[in-house]
């Protein structure tokens, strides 16, 4: 391996045949480098897909009544369901659920809001600490709202970026400024920003504490949703079977609280977003299996090619090989320098497109901005293998053919035309 | 320097058993220029075989400077090959990537001689046989005659105890086979032991001796006034 002499042989032998060792070069580069692209814009597509799907946190579940359509216990069919404080309390502290947040909102009804006698139009929302963490948001400047607001009643709000930048561009902060809302003066506190950006209008909003709406806007103890975020399990599995799970005993709570008929289905809305998030997962599932399998087939072909290669470099190199034999070379002298040959040429050239690939992939990767596809890259390793794989495969296709020459009668081989 | 004794040897063609070599005995001293006639079938090629070691006999006995042929496996006769023999061959058989001095170089690297001493010694027989300058050209710029002056000179560079010749002369035209042919006369005359297998007269009469085979057998061994073929250059 490490005979001088022997790799001035071979170097001998492949400066002097360089059309071969530049295509067996040429086909053992391009496979891997068409296998690392493709394992890398299957990472991309994944990344893309999770990105795509990370707006409001996955975990996430969302209640909010609606009306009964079925009598039951002597109530009538069409009664508006009502949720109400009492219902928070009793899930927060009596129901032995498992959410990690819960949080809810009350949407004042007929008010008006103005900014230095501004009539501006934008929703108001009672709400309490934790709806910022179960609405993926975060906060700019200032602070949110927080559980002192909430049992002090503050007439505080919070207001999103685009609100500052359409209402206050004058200003350099908008904290400490006050809206007037249906008379009374509430204090900016707070700026926020939604991780998903405004794709859903989810900026258009004010949030003041629940407390203080309740009492301020007439609301007495009635809420209008709840939202849950539960714990993420060690895998989708469990965590899909445990959103389930509570999604049903929240259900179970609230229909008999309410007294709704059991099969009552519009009587309380529950959108839970993880069977959604299930179908995602599963399907970048099926894409990571599909450039998997593109790439095997990628591997195999250029299996395939690297072997058929070294079928023809030796069976050309018959007559070679028995001159060679003639002059007093060992059977197992020549194999040995062939595979070597042949393990150099695949390697150097296996690690190119290994390299040109990786390289590509690093440069235009973090650049790439097509829907779904995002950082397409690709685990080292993984190429590495492929690259030994396909060095392996054709130092095995080449081996039994050399081995084969090296044995044959010297007569036979230089008959061989 | 070549002993053989009894030698037989057989082909199985399908269910038919080919009987080439019937027993044949015969000898070489050192320094013999012998030819080796005979039409085709006669077994000459296969006999070539046998004392290259690239075949094997299936009886008799074979003794090649003393040291008894026999049960050889591909190693030990690589091994041999390339201390006792350099073969000259029909079709000179030159590496065709390989320039002259390479080609005359490659049994001295399975010998594991330094690369230095490689090219020097390559130079030193492309000298003999008059092709100095030619040392760097490949096969493919040479005449069949210079083809043949390399070959000649890789068989010479490993000095082997005996060179065997397989039709050497039989892809030239007989200007240029009456100069390979002197070659080898010089190359005798320098002590140097040779045999020659050929189906044509003019040739074998330019050895020393001659040992006419027919049906596997020996029909006749004589030894010939030795024809120089300089007279014909």
């Amino acid at each position: 391996m490490f005979d001088l002499e022997r790799w001035q042989e071979i170097f001998d032998t492949i400066r002097k045949n360089k059309l071969r060792t530049f295509l067996t070069g040429l086909s053992v580069a391009s496979g891997i480098f068409i296998l690392v692209i493709l394992l890398g814009f299957g990472q991309g597509m994944q990344n893309g897909i999770e990105k795509e799907f990370k707006t409001d946190a996955a975990t996430s579940i969302w209640v909010w009544p609606g009306r009964t359509t079925i009598a039951h216990n002597g109530l009538n069919p069409g009664r508006r369901v009502q949720l109400r404080n009492e219902n928070l309390d009793y899930i927060n502290n009596t129901l032995d659920a498992d959410f990690d947040k819960v949080s809810t909102f009350y949407f004042p009804r007929d008010i008006q809001v103005l900014y230095k006698n501004d009539l501006i139009v934008y929703q108001v929302i009672g709400t309490t600490d934790d709806v910022q963490v179960i609405e993926n948001q975060y906060i700019v400047e200032g602070r949110f709202i927080n559980e002192r607001d909430l049992a002090e009643n503050a007439k505080v709000a919070v207001i999103s970026s685009k609100i500052k930048k359409e209402v206050f561009k004058d200003l350099d902060s908008p904290l400490g400024e006050y809206l007037t809302i249906s008379g009374a003066g509430f204090r900016i506190v707070g700026v926020y920003s939604e991780v998903s950006g405004d794709d859903e209008g989810e900026e258009e909003r004010i949030w003041i504490p629940l407390t203080t709406a309740q009492l301020a806007f007439n609301g007495g103890d009635r809420i209008n949703n709840l939202t849950f975020m539960l714990p993420e399990k060690t895998n989708l599995g469990q965590t899909v079977a445990s959103s389930l799970a509570f999604e049903d005993e929240i259900r179970g709570y609230l229909y008999k609280a309410h007294g709704i008929a059991p099969e009552d289905e519009r009587a309380i809305h529950i959108w839970n977003p993880i069977e959604e998030a299930k179908r995602y997962y599963s399907l970048t599932g099926n894409i990571k299996f599909f450039f998997w399998f593109v790439g095997v087939c990628t591997i195999i072909a250029g299996v395939v090619g690297v072997s058929n290669i070294m079928l023809i470099v030796v069976k050309e190199r018959t007559r070679e090989i028995g001159i060679r034999k003639a002059l007093g070379a060992k059977p197992w002298f020549i194999v040995s320098m062939i595979l070597q040959e042949s393990i150099f040429v695949t390697a150097i050239s296996g690690f190119t497109g290994l390299i040109l690939s990786m390289g590509l992939l690093e440069i235009i990767g973090p650049n790439v901005e097509i829907d779904y596809v995002v950082n397409p890259s690709v685990n080292f390793n993984v190429a590495f293998t492929t690259v030994i794989v396909l060095i392996s495969a054709g130092t095995l296709a080449g081996f039994f053919p050399a081995w084969r020459a090296a044995n044959i009668q010297v007569i036979n081989a230089l008959r061989d035309e | 320097m070549i002993e053989i004794k009894d030698l037989h040897k057989s082909y199985k063609m399908g269910s038919n058993s080919l009987h080439v070599l019937k027993g044949l005995n015969f000898s070489i001293g050192e320094g013999e220029l012998v030819a080796i006639m005979g039409s085709s079938g006669s077994g000459k090629s296969t006999l070539l075989n046998i004392l290259g070691m690239l075949d094997e006999a299936d009886s008799g006995e074979y003794t090649l400077d003393g040291v008894p042929i026999k049960n050889l496996n591909e190693t030990k006769a690589a091994q041999y090959r390339n201390k006792f023999l350099g073969f000259i061959f029909q079709s000179f058989n030159l590496i065709n990537y390989k320039n002259a001095a390479e080609n005359v170089a490659l049994p001295l690297y399975y010998q594991k001689v330094p690369r230095k001493e490689r090219q020097e010694k390559a130079l030193k027989y492309l000298d003999q046989v008059g092709l100095k300058e030619w040392a760097h050209h490949l096969p493919s710029e040479l005449s069949g005659g210079q083809k043949q002056r390399v070959a000649i000179a890789r068989a010479m560079a490993a000095e082997p105890k005996v060179l065997l010749a397989d039709e050497l002369t039989g892809a030239l035209d007989s200007k240029t086979s009456y100069e390979i042919m002197d070659l080898i006369q010089t190359i005798n005359d320098q002590g140097n032991t040779i045999l020659v297998v050929t189906h044509e007269e003019d040739i074998a009469h330019m050895c020393k001796r001659i040992v006419h085979l027919k049906d596997g057998i020996i029909e006749k061994d004589e030894k010939v006034k030795q024809v120089r073929a300089s007279a014909y250059v």
